[in-house]
């Protein structure tokens, strides 16, 4: 017994989705932890709340909001068809909508704690050797933050790979758009298929157990250098 | 000191004749269900807790040892397999419900589902998963008696339960829906739905079968028995299920 | 280089604390900020730097406006160096790298002799390959000043770069220091709160207390106010710039010439015409009605009494002396001066048992 072509079909969709949304998430994970770590604004409590908001609310929860935020009635839904882009729900694009707000929290959260943990003195050394700001965010915060983002991105990844619920909820299980590999062990589960699941299930495990084991001993040997 | 004494005397008379059961109920059957109890434990005064979740969840929960006496499935299939494989006790296996389907459209006021569907007039259908759900099943069976199969299976968008496809349909996100009857039962609000005709998908039927550790509980016994009494059938009736047909 | 010099205006308030400046430098030679922790110096010094944005007030360095009203030039458009208390340096940089990041963005190119001059003048050619992680306290402050260096800053601005490394090895930088005092042609203001780093490098004096700088000068005519108002106990004294002009082989000693006479020391090697300073501590010099030869002290110079004052414990007195147009200041008991009938303008012998060359 082996994975049928469905399967297949799931695994390489949900690798797709995981390294789209991964990608996604540190471009605009990396910006916003920054900004939060240097901004002043008074709404700053008010933006980490709604960002860690997916940590709290059950996926389920989280998935039904975005099927109505993102419907034609909903502000997304709304955006989305001004723009031309048209609904999100049931398609590829509406789980990398879902999955990035899904999974911010995950990613911005070791970000942040990363770049307050620079603190302020190797931003004034860069500032004092004529680094403007743009140039101490690359040379300086980045290389520094390196050890968070790492954590970021593999966090990110395994999330994604992981989520459940809210694809549930958006996904409308269309195979090779949104049937992702949760979804498929679910169906398998529920349909009494306990071997396919088994399969899947434990490639699944396997697969975050070494990204994992490999990120958490890497870590501690790459502090700096 | 009569008070006490009536006290005492209900508190004895209630340890002598009142059991305690667990039914483990497929969710779609949830809301009869209650009702269905709350009339069984006022006649009976034993009392009933109930387990509500997926026929599959169900399934693999009590094939791992859970609690439950008696098991309400969502259809025939998994009660079959509790009897095979010795969780069920041969015998007590019977459909309690016939489930109806029908579809529905977004704006439940003005539009007419069956219109819509036969015109092809919608971006998306929602149908609940046909591998795991009857009234899944039932709905693909209808759109290819219906000839419309070819037509609109790239529109599909499939929900876990007939629960989800309904989501979708309120959201906005589908325009249409095979979903349960029971699942429009509101007296409250009329939406407009289509009851799509029996003759066009196999039957729904919903089986129920009493577990091997209800088999010495008396009250497990009487709330299979109750659950074709008249009064558990009007009730069922208010939710949309048919009685059990024959089989 | 310029020589206009440096005005600075500040003002700047914190809960429990308020910095309070105007101050003109001479833009050459180095300025040290000196003072008891707590008296602003690191604040001011920051202030020039740019790295505190709340500050208002004015500051032009050569001549540039860097803040006024409208203006306020941020730190990395500003031409200067910044060495911080503590190393500061980047830690996912090698000390190579470290300084190849101020190469890079150096306000003019820095040729490949500059590079070397300034490796040798800090001795560190053996550390470059090394990591921070992998450099002691008195390395990493080397490596530091040296990048800062590279980056051709137009002012030097050093916060108590000694402050956080032990005393061997604050011996062994202060060396590097003064060879920097005289190779660099920039203006360097340097923060401390250590009088004997004070006497070996600074030109001019600075002294802040409570965010107010409470008197400014040159150092030896600081020093040597009566009235200056840092307690400086045992340290007190006055530092003297002098040349050697003979060394005595004979008897292994060498002379010093400065504005006033001559003093002998023990000869450590110093050639004849080299610059040094000496610093003589008030505790060491006793005074004398008469010049006498019978005697072990070898220098005793004819001065004048300038001004006598009280030191803390009363029972002592300071008396501010001038040996040609240098002065130097005495401690002695309060009965002795009465003895001597010390007043204003009256000649004396000043006896001086040491003197410390510390340059």
């Amino acid at each position: 017994m082996g994975f049928s072509a469905a399967d297949i079909e799931a695994l390489w969709l949900t690798l797709r989705l995981a390294a789209i949304v991964t990608l996604l998430l540190l471009m605009i994970g990396i910006p916003t932890a920054w900004w939060l770590c240097r901004t002043r604004c008074r709404w700053k409590g008010l933006i980490i709340a709604i960002i860690a908001l997916p940590l709290v609310l059950p996926p389920t929860v989280l998935g039904f909001y975005l099927l109505l935020a993102m419907g034609p009635n909903g502000p997304v839904g709304q955006l989305t068809e001004a723009l031309g882009i048209g609904l999100l729900p049931f398609t590829f694009g509406g789980l990398v909508f879902g999955s990035i707000i899904y999974s911010l929290p995950f990613v911005v959260q070791p970000i942040q704690n990363a770049m307050e943990a620079i603190g302020e003195r190797p931003l004034e050394v860069a500032a004092t050797l004529g680094a403007n700001p743009r140039d101490t965010f690359f040379n300086v915060v980045l290389p520094l933050a390196k050890p968070g983002i790492l954590t970021a991105t593999i966090l990110g990844f395994t999330h994604t790979l992981g989520e459940f619920g809210v694809v549930l909820m958006i996904g409308g299980n269309i195979p090779g758009a949104t049937r992702v590999i949760s979804v498929q062990i679910y169906d398998h589960v529920e349909a009494m298929d306990y071997a396919q699941a088994h399969w899947l299930a434990a490639t699944m495990v396997l697969f975050s157990f070494v990204v994992l084991a490999i990120l958490y001993s890497r870590k501690h040997l790459m502090i700096w250098k | 000191m009569n008070v006490l004494r009536l006290f005492i005397l209900t508190l004895f008379s209630l340890t002598a004749h009142a059991q305690e059961i667990n039914a483990a109920v497929a969710s779609s059957f949830l809301l009869p269900m209650r009702d269905i109890v709350t009339a069984f434990e006022h006649q009976s005064q034993h009392r009933v807790s109930i387990a509500s979740g997926s026929s599959g969840k169900l399934y693999a929960q009590i094939i791992q040892g859970a609690p439950f006496d008696v098991f309400l499935s969502a259809d025939q299939e998994k009660p079959k397999a509790l009897l095979e494989s010795g969780h069920g006790i041969s015998g007590s296996r019977f459909t309690y419900a016939q489930g109806s389907l029908v579809v529905i459209a977004t704006n439940g006021l003005t539009d007419d589902p069956k219109a819509l569907l036969s015109r092809g007039e919608f971006n998306r259908l929602a149908i609940a998963n046909p591998r795991l759900a009857p009234y899944g099943a039932a709905a693909v069976e209808t759109l290819k008696a219906l000839t419309l199969w070819d037509a609109v299976s790239q529109k599909l968008v499939i929900g876990e339960s007939v629960g989800q496809a309904y989501h979708f349909v309120i959201s906005g996100n589908a325009q249409l829906a095979f979903i349960a009857r029971a699942q429009v039962y509101n007296p409250q609000r009329k939406a407009r739905y289509w009851p799509v005709p029996t003759k066009l998908h196999s039957p729904i039927y919903q089986d129920a079968v009493l577990l091997k550790k209800g088999s010495n509980q008396l009250a497990a016994k009487q709330l299979l028995a109750f659950l074709q009494s008249e009064q558990a059938l009007i009730i069922m009736d208010d939710y949309g299920y048919q009685p059990a047909g024959q089989q | 280089m310029s020589t206009l010099p440096l005005d600075a205006r500040f003002k700047l308030s914190y809960p429990g604390f308020c910095l309070d400046v105007d101050m003109q430098l001479p833009c050459q030679g180095v300025t040290a900020l000196f003072g008891h922790s707590g008296a602003g110096k690191t604040t001011l010094l920051r202030c020039i730097a740019g790295l505190e944005t709340a500050a208002t007030g004015h500051l032009r360095v050569n001549g540039q406006i860097w803040q006024d009203n409208n203006t306020f030039v941020p730190t990395h458009r500003r031409t200067l160096g910044y060495v911080f208390q503590e190393a500061s340096l980047l830690p996912h940089l090698s000390a190579r790298e470290n300084l190849e990041f101020a190469i890079k963005r150096a306000t003019q190119p820095v040729t490949e002799a500059d590079r070397m001059d300034t490796i040798d003048l800090l001795g560190i050619a053996p550390l470059l390959d090394r990591s921070p992680g992998q450099l002691s306290g008195g390395e990493r402050q080397r490596v530091t000043i040296a990048r800062a260096l590279l980056s051709k800053p137009g002012l030097l601005l050093m916060d108590e770069p000694l402050a956080s490394i032990d005393q061997t090895h604050k011996q062994e930088i202060l060396p590097y220091l003064e060879n920097l005092k005289t190779t660099l042609d920039i203006p360097i203001i340097y923060v401390s709160h250590s009088a004997e780093e004070v006497a070996r490098l600074a030109d001019t004096l600075v002294a802040m207390e409570n965010g107010r700088i409470v008197a400014s000068g040159p150092l030896n005519d600081t020093l040597t106010r009566l009235d200056f108002p840092i307690k400086l106990g045992e340290e007190v004294g006055s530092v003297i710039e002098a040349t050697v002009t003979e060394r005595d082989p004979q008897w292994q000693l060498a002379k010093a010439t400065f504005d006033g006479g001559d003093l002998w020391f023990r000869d450590s090697g110093y050639d004849v015409g080299c610059q040094v300073r000496v610093r003589v501590f008030a505790r060491d010099i006793s005074l004398s009605l008469q010049h006498h030869s019978d005697t072990s002290i070898v220098n005793s110079l004819p001065a004048v009494v300038e001004e006598i004052s009280t030191e803390q414990h009363p029972g002592l007195a300071l008396v501010k002396l001038r040996v040609g147009n240098t002065p130097l200041v005495a401690r002695l008991t309060h009965r002795s001066a009465h003895h001597l009938e010390l007043a204003p303008g009256k000649p004396i012998w000043a006896q001086i048992k040491s003197v410390a060359i510390i340059q």
